[in-house]
Formats: structure tokens, C-alpha cells, sequence
């Protein structure tokens, strides 16, 4: 066990944990922030994507204890009223049907769009390829990742 | 002009009472309720009692606000916001004012709730017609009562009743407190489909802020105060059961409370206690990354208790059924034998497809706490009716002591209909005497079993000299199940005719998956039916329309399951959106039409090769699904059963070897990704006043035709064994 002051979406949090604890499991199981979902364990499918800093990584490799004096940003805390312009453009375009890995889809196309504001439909597959769907709703994420980039170029 | 009852024999459907907090509020029975054309039951029938039993409710708030309590699950296919939709057209409130709730969580009311067999809205189209149209004709009544007026000199609209011929206007929320002691009417008039105003529009999802924002919505979010989380391990292979584990050592790690073994074996099993393991080892704890380090110590002793199956085993199996197995199920019109002796060209096919799981994102999991005389169960589940019987079972208590309660479903595909992960949270709960969360992991999940059974059909063919498709048959074998409907298409449009279902034996559990047996069949027939069509020298689509005009003009046989003229309105639809018969450079183009779970659906598909891999550029969809309730949302259900048909038959595939499967998470497990959906689908609907019927379903089983045809374009070979990726891609 080790004790690691955490700086998530804009708090400092303190714990008490075994240091190769995934921050998948600290933020749901011990600060209860279960947006970030559990799909596979082992970097495969993106349903447990968060914000290190700018970049997107799978909370479900990266122990607490690399974690340092990064920000850790989740879907909780990407916008204070859910009004990033990424989750504006995913209510606009009824991207989700179960809703299961959206939050991850929401946190990767975050960071993508921060880094590349003016994707082609090529750079956000290669981007997304990690996310996976299980319902198919492949291209209204394709679809809604320009709308946000349109929104946020106007 | 459509008129609804509202009570069956004096006993009605619809409840009223006044609303906490002012307004009305009208309970009804979601799910069912007296159709139009309900046939008299005979004296002594008993009459079902769920027709009775109030589970949906509408508030109407003096602000004018409404509130609709709707006790569905959702499992992705959105009805939490186009069942409302229905209540709300004919209330005729403007959907600004519809607030969708979860109805409150009580005994009982969940019963008889069900996602599956897209048979939702198809069960509840009276129902919810029925209660959004008492609840607009009370108004009307208290409002004609209050100015003392008869109800014909009124109208009703977008939550507003007027004076037909004056000025007094009331909004609904202004009358609805007197509308409480109104009598509930024992008929009312539906709306002709050509009055709807919101049925047929797109509404966005009522959840989707939640969903952006990443609120709690599903079983795996469930948290209680005091609650522990619990972790299971089954054994490795189908055929293994548990003996003893190290239960001290695991006991003695960090963070686990409690380790044992668990019996979850239910006397007298449903049809949803599908179970690929009855002992589990269970081992209790406070996080799941310590439940996580605790399952890789464990050292279990597993015993063989039956066959080690492999999929050598199962390929056998297969091709053993399909010479000499029993047929279970069959059809034969005219003389096929006779016929394919005079047959001038004959063609025989084998097609195949293999175990899948279901891999729904959100592994499986539920919550229970079970004290000494009742259980609380919370969770993701299609079936809460079922889950309750079998936890009733397992714990010996009655039916009322258990409650039990569904969260948001992180995908269902069928896996949700099977209770055993629920029953298994129970087991684990009662042993520790206290609330309890379980949580499979990927692995789990994946290597628990309920998979799509694996397939192998043949198909023949006999063509006369003037190409006329003069005999037909099909043989189908499935472990277990197998995979043919004999009155399906094309029984009824060839006049020798034969299909033969054979099941045959396997110790692999296995479930309903999207679309059960159609996302074989749709795959293998439509593929057959498009090199028949080549071997006649016909277009692929002229060909099948050939087929429908015989089975609309003169039938062969007495049975048919589908309706020729609308299977082949989609594909004239198709036909003509695709501009199909137009040829381009580099576009590869294939087409297939298949029916099930009610709606008929169509399309085309068009591929390019990218970097020298056959990709699908295009989709074109031709649905009939009836009256279509929320458009945006259809074509999303539908646009997604296409990616999950590509995805599937393309990509996925378990394999055994003694009894274990060889995939176990999504590094070798390959489902479909962004780069490998197609760049743009089109869906189109055709337009009807038929009740609406499912769409969770019907758009994945053509998409693996259109997309087996599309691969010959583009491959010049044929493609007869899913996944598609293992048969040799030869490209240009």
C-alpha cells in the first residue's frame, strides 16, 4: 500500500492503495466515478479512455502509481454542465444506443479533436480504431466528431 | 375511425387516481391491453392476468407538465424514448412537455416486462395507444363538464382543449385534477395514422445527456452503501466441473473477505436458466483490482465430468448430423427428388458458421441482497421475470419476497434473456449475508458459454433448361439447434420443395443471439440464391422478384411465414435507391432481402478495395417495419445490425479445443472496429399504416448476404464459411 495525492478533474484527492492499482478501478471503485467503464482490462476496446494531461489513455493500464502530478481528467469532469462541444455534437447527432462505450468515445475524440481540430474522415478512424462499439454506431461517431470540429472551428 | 376498449369484462386496463402534488395520474398495463379486434374469449377462458396488471404510468402536473413512467429496459434500442412517443401523440401533448422516468421501483411491476424478439413495440402498440387516448378523452370530458358542453363540441391538441365553435380555451394541466373523477371511459377513438404529429418524426434520446456526462445508469455503476463486490471463476472448459481450490491462501490476500464454492443449480430450469456452469468459485472482496490479483492466485483442482469437446469435434458433429441425423422439423412441397433428376443444371452448396459470443460491452453483473427471507436483485436483465422464478427457486422463497429491479443494459443482444449471472449474485449474497455486487471480467464473460450455436447447411438447387428454378432444398444442422425455418423463403415460390432441421448434441451452452438462426440463414440462402441467379443468367434482384411473383400469383404449399409482396416491395425500394443495374468502375456491388422478427428489410451493398483490402464503401437499406415511430432512431437500430452483420460474419469467431474456447478477450477475439464499417449507410423506409413491428433485429441477417455476394464482385470467389476472414482473400 502506498498514499498518492490525485489531481482528478481539477480536485486533489487523497488515497491509500496498492500501487499497480489500474486508475480504472481507483475512480470506480474508490471515488466512485464509474462513467469510466471496464470493457476488457486489457487495452483492446477503449470504454475505460480518460484525459492524462491533453492525452487519451486506457485507464485500465495505467497503475496510480505512474500517475503522478498529472491531471487526470473523466467524462465527469470534461465540462461543467456536459457542454463540451464533443458531448453537444453526440446529444446533436443521437450517436449512442446502449450508451456503454461512449463516455470512452467521448474522452478519445477529446483528445483527438484538441490535437487535431480538422480531422479527415481517414484521421479519425485510424484516431478511433481503438473504441470499440458493440452496437454499430460507428458512423454517427464519425459524424459527430465533425460536427464538433465544425462547431469548435466556427 | 379505430376504436380501443379499455376493460375486459368489467375489469380494465386503466387505472386513474389524482396525482401527488395535483394533476392525474393514469396507471395502465404497458404491455398489454384489449386490441381493437380482440377476440371474445370463450366462457371460462381464463383471461391472462397481466393484461390487467398496471405497470406504466402518466402524470399530467397542473403546469402541464407530463410525466411518463415508463418500466421498460433498455438495452440500446431506444424505447425508453419511442415507447413514450406513442403515449404522447395520442394524449396529443407537444413533446417539449413529455418528461420520460424510470417508473418508480416496486414489487412486481416489473413482471412480464421483456426485451426481446424485437417485440417491444409490437407488444405494446395497443397498449400504449390505449392509455395516451383515455387519458386525452377524460380531459375532454372534464373540460365539457366545466363549461357544460358535450365532449363532441370540443377539440383537443398539443396539450390545449378549445371550444370548437367559441373562445374558452383550458390547458391540460389547468383540468386535470378534475379529470380524476371522471369515469374511466369504457372505449376510446384512436387517431387515424394520418393525424399523427409525432409518430414518425425523430425524437433524440431521453437519456442522452446522461449518457454524454457518464451518469450511473448501469448495472456495473450500481453502488449501495456497505455493499462488497464479488468476483466468480469458472472452470476452463466446457465438460470440467470445480473440486477444491486454495481457498486459505486466496482467503489470506489483501482486500478478500470470503472465498467459496458456490451451487447455483436451479430445480426444474426455464427457458432463460441457461447455465454453462453450475459451481462456481466465488471469492468476495472490497475492490475489484484485489478480486482481479486474487483470481490470477487461484489454484483450482478441476475435475472432467464429461466431454472435452474441440472444434474438430464439433465440425464432425456437423457433417455426421447432416448425412444421418434425425430430422426434427421439416416441409416438402411437390417432388423434389423427381425434380432434380430432370434438373438440366444442378447446384449443391455447404455454408458454415461458428460459435460467437455475444460480448456485450458491459460484462456481466448484478447486484443482490438476500437476507433471510427475501432478496433484493439489481441489475442488468431482458428478463426480470425470469430472474426472479429462478432466484425464488435457488433460495426456496415465494415468488413476493423477491424484488427485483434493471438498471440501464450496457448491450443485450440476446445474452441478457439468460438469468444465471443474477442467480449467481444471489447464491453469493446469501452465503455472506449480505448486499453484494458481482462483476464478471472480460474473461468470464467470454468463455462463460449461451453462444450462438455453430451452423452447416446444404443448399441445392435444380434449374430447368429455360433456367427456371424448378427445386429447392435446404438441410440445416446446428449443436444444438438447427438452423432452418421450413416455411420461410423461398418455400411457397418453387414447386419442389424441402427443408430439413436436424439439432444434434454439444456441451457448450448456447443462446438466443441477435436474431436467432436468421443470422445464419439470411447469409447462407441469400449468398446460394445470388449464384443460383448467376447460373440462370439472371439479375440477382429480377431473379428473387421472380420468386415473389410466383408466391403472390399461385403459392405452392399452405404455409408461408412472410408476406411475398412486402419482401418484395423492399427490394424494389432498394432497386431503385441504389440506382442498382447502374455499373462503376472499382464498385463491387451485392444484394440480399431477408424477413424476420416481422419486418422486411433489403440491401445493397457496395465495396471498393482500399490498400488491397475489399472494404464497404456503401450501404443502401430498404426496411418495412410498418409504421415507422421515431425515424432517426429506426435508422440507427438499423444501421447498427448492419455493422454488427459485418462485423460478425466477417471477423468473429470462437474456437474450442478440449473444451476450452481459444478467445477469451478482444486481442484474439476480433470484433468489428471503426476503419471496418462501412463509409455511409442509407436507410429507407417504406411507407405504410401497419402497426409498427421490430427493428433490434431484421438489419443484421441480410447484411451478411449482401456482404458475401459483394465479396464474389470483388474476389471472384465465393465465400460459404463465417468468418469470411478465414477463407482465402484473393483480391483482383
Amino acid at each position: 500500500m502506498a498514499n498518492y495525492s490525485l489531481k482528478i478533474n481539477g480536485k486533489t484527492e487523497q488515497i491509500d492503495i496498492d500501487p499497480t492499482t489500474p486508475m480504472l478501478w481507483v475512480l470506480r471503485d474508490h471515488f466512485n466515478l464509474v462513467g469510466t467503464k471496464y470493457g476488457c482490462g486489457i487495452a483492446q476496446c477503449g470504454a475505460c479512455t480518460i484525459h492524462l494531461g491533453d492525452t487519451a489513455v486506457r485507464s485500465c493500464q495505467l497503475p496510480v502509481s505512474a500517475v503522478g502530478e498529472q491531471q487526470i481528467t473523466t467524462i465527469e469532469g470534461l465540462s461543467e454542465n456536459g457542454d463540451h462541444p464533443v458531448q453537444k455534437a453526440w446529444v446533436e447527432e443521437d450517436v449512442y444506443q446502449c450508451g456503454y462505450c461512449q463516455a470512452g468515445q467521448i474522452m478519445n475524440a477529446s483528445a483527438f479533436l484538441k490535437k487535431n481540430p480538422n480531422p479527415t474522415d481517414k484521421e479519425i478512424e485510424v484516431a478511433m480504431n481503438g473504441n470499440i462499439c458493440r452496437c454499430g454506431t460507428y458512423l454517427r461517431i464519425k459524424k459527430a466528431i465533425k460536427t464538433a470540429a465544425s462547431s469548435e472551428n466556427a | 375511425m379505430t376504436h380501443i376498449k379499455t376493460q375486459y369484462n368489467r375489469r380494465s386496463f386503466i387505472k386513474v387516481s389524482a396525482a401527488a402534488g395535483g394533476g392525474m395520474l393514469i396507471g395502465f398495463s404497458w404491455l398489454n391491453g384489449c386490441k381493437p379486434n380482440t377476440p371474445e374469449l370463450a366462457e371460462g377462458v381464463a383471461v391472462p392476468k397481466e393484461w390487467f396488471e398496471i405497470n406504466g404510468y402518466i402524470k399530467i402536473g397542473e403546469t402541464g407538465m407530463v410525466t411518463i413512467y415508463s418500466p421498460n429496459p433498455e438495452i440500446g434500442q431506444n424505447i425508453r424514448t419511442s415507447m413514450p412517443m406513442i403515449v404522447a401523440e395520442e394524449l396529443d401533448v407537444p413533446w417539449e412537455n413529455v418528461v420520460v422516468e424510470q417508473a418508480p421501483l416496486n414489487t412486481g411491476w416489473y413482471q412480464n416486462q421483456f426485451a426481446g424478439g424485437s417485440l417491444s413495440i409490437r407488444l405494446s402498440w395497443n397498449a400504449l395507444r390505449m392509455a395516451g387516448a383515455t387519458g386525452r378523452r377524460m380531459l375532454m370530458e372534464a373540460a365539457a363538464k366545466e363549461w357544460g358542453l358535450e365532449v363532441a363540441d370540443l377539440t383537443a391538441s398539443e396539450g390545449m382543449i378549445k371550444e370548437a365553435n367559441g373562445e374558452r380555451s383550458i390547458s391540460y394541466g389547468e383540468i386535470a385534477s378534475k379529470a380524476v373523477g371522471i369515469e374511466i371511459p369504457e372505449e376510446v377513438e384512436l387517431k387515424a395514422v394520418n393525424d399523427f404529429k409525432l409518430i414518425g418524426t425523430s425524437v433524440k434520446n431521453v437519456d442522452g445527456k446522461k449518457i454524454v456526462t457518464g451518469e450511473p445508469l448501469f448495472g456495473l455503476d450500481f453502488h449501495r452503501e456497505g455493499m462488497q463486490l464479488a468476483m466468480i471463476q469458472h472452470p476452463p472448459a466446457f465438460g470440467m466441473k470445480v473440486k477444491d481450490f486454495n481457498e486459505a491462501e486466496i482467503k489470506s490476500m489483501p482486500g478478500v473477505t470470503d472465498a467459496f464454492i458456490i451451487d447455483t443449480t436451479i430445480a426444474e430450469p426455464g427457458g432463460f436458466d441457461e447455465q454453462g456452469f453450475k459451481h462456481l468459485i466465488a471469492i468476495v472482496g472490497k475492490s475489484t483490482w484485489q478480486l482481479m490479483q486474487a483470481k490470477k492466485a487461484l489454484k483450482a483442482n478441476w475435475e472432467t465430468s464429461g466431454e472435452l469437446e474441440s472444434s474438430d469435434t464439433h465440425l464432425k458433429r456437423l457433417e455426421k448430423a447432416l448425412v444421418s441425423g434425425e430430422v426434427v422439423e421439416s416441409r416438402k412441397d411437390g417432388n423434389p427428388e423427381a425434380a432434380f433428376k430432370r434438373a438440366a443444371k444442378v447446384i449443391e452448396r455447404t455454408y458454415s458458421a461458428p460459435f460467437i459470443a455475444h460480448n456485450t460491452l458491459e460484462p456481466m453483473n448484478f447486484f443482490a441482497n438476500v437476507t433471510e427471507d427475501a432478496a433484493e436483485l439489481i441489475g442488468p436483465t431482458q428478463t426480470p421475470e425470469a430472474l426472479e422464478g429462478s432466484v425464488a427457486k435457488l433460495l426456496n422463497l415465494p415468488l413476493e419476497n423477491i424484488t427485483v429491479n434493471m438498471t440501464r443494459i450496457g448491450g443485450g443482444f440476446g445474452r441478457r434473456l439468460y438469468v444465471h449471472f443474477g442467480v449467481e449474485a444471489a447464491a453469493i449474497s446469501k452465503k455472506i449475508g449480505g448486499p453484494v455486487k458481482l462483476i464478471y471480467s472480460r474473461e468470464d464473460d467470454m468463455t462463460q458459454g449461451t453462444y450462438r450455436p455453430t451452423y452447416r447447411s446444404v443448399y441445392k438447387a435444380g434449374l430447368d433448361e429455360n433456367n427456371n428454378l424448378i427445386a429447392f432444398s435446404v438441410k440445416g444442422a446446428g449443436l444444438p439447434d438447427g438452423p432452418i425455418f421450413p416455411n420461410r423463403f423461398p418455400a411457397g415460390a418453387v414447386d419442389n420443395y424441402s427443408a430439413e432441421k436436424i439439432n444434434a448434441e454439444t456441451n457448450v451452452t448456447t443462446g438466443a443471439w441477435r436474431a436467432p438462426r436468421s443470422n445464419f440463414t439470411a447469409g447462407a440462402e441469400q449468398s446460394f440464391l445470388d449464384e443460383v441467379a448467376e447460373a440462370a443468367g439472371k439479375d440477382p434482384i429480377d431473379f428473387r422478384l421472380e420468386l415473389f411473383e410466383r408466391a403472390i400469383k399461385d403459392p405452392v404449399g399452405e404455409e408461408y411465414e412472410y408476406d411475398a409482396e412486402r419482401y418484395a416491395g423492399v427490394l424494389k425500394l432498394v432497386k431503385e435507391k441504389a440506382n442498382w443495374g447502374e455499373t462503376k468502375p472499382e464498385i463491387y456491388r451485392g444484394v440480399a432481402a431477408y424477413f424476420c422478427h416481422s419486418t422486411y428489410v433489403a440491401e445493397v451493398f457496395d465495396m471498393v478495395v482500399n490498400d488491397g483490402q475489399p472494404t464497404v464503401q456503401k450501404v443502401w437499406c430498404a426496411v418495412d417495419c410498418g409504421i415507422v415511430v421515431n425515424r432517426d432512431a429506426a435508422k440507427n437500430m438499423i444501421q447498427g445490425g448492419v455493422i454488427d452483420g459485418i462485423g460478425h460474419s466477417m471477423y468473429s469467431q470462437l474456437t474450442f479445443e478440449n473444451g476450452a474456447p481459444n478467445q477469451m478477450n478482444f486481442d484474439k477475439y476480433q470484433l468489428i472496429r471503426h476503419s471496418q464499417a462501412p463509409k455511409e449507410i442509407e436507410v429507407f423506409f417504406v411507407e405504410n399504416q401497419i402497426d409498427p413491428t421490430g427493428l433490434g433485429e431484421p438489419g443484421l441477417p441480410p447484411a451478411i448476404g449482401a456482404l458475401a455476394n459483394a465479396l464474389y464482385k470483388v474476389t471472384g470467389q465465393r465465400h460459404y464459411h463465417q468468418p469470411f476472414m478465414t477463407e482465402k482473400q484473393v483480391v483482383g
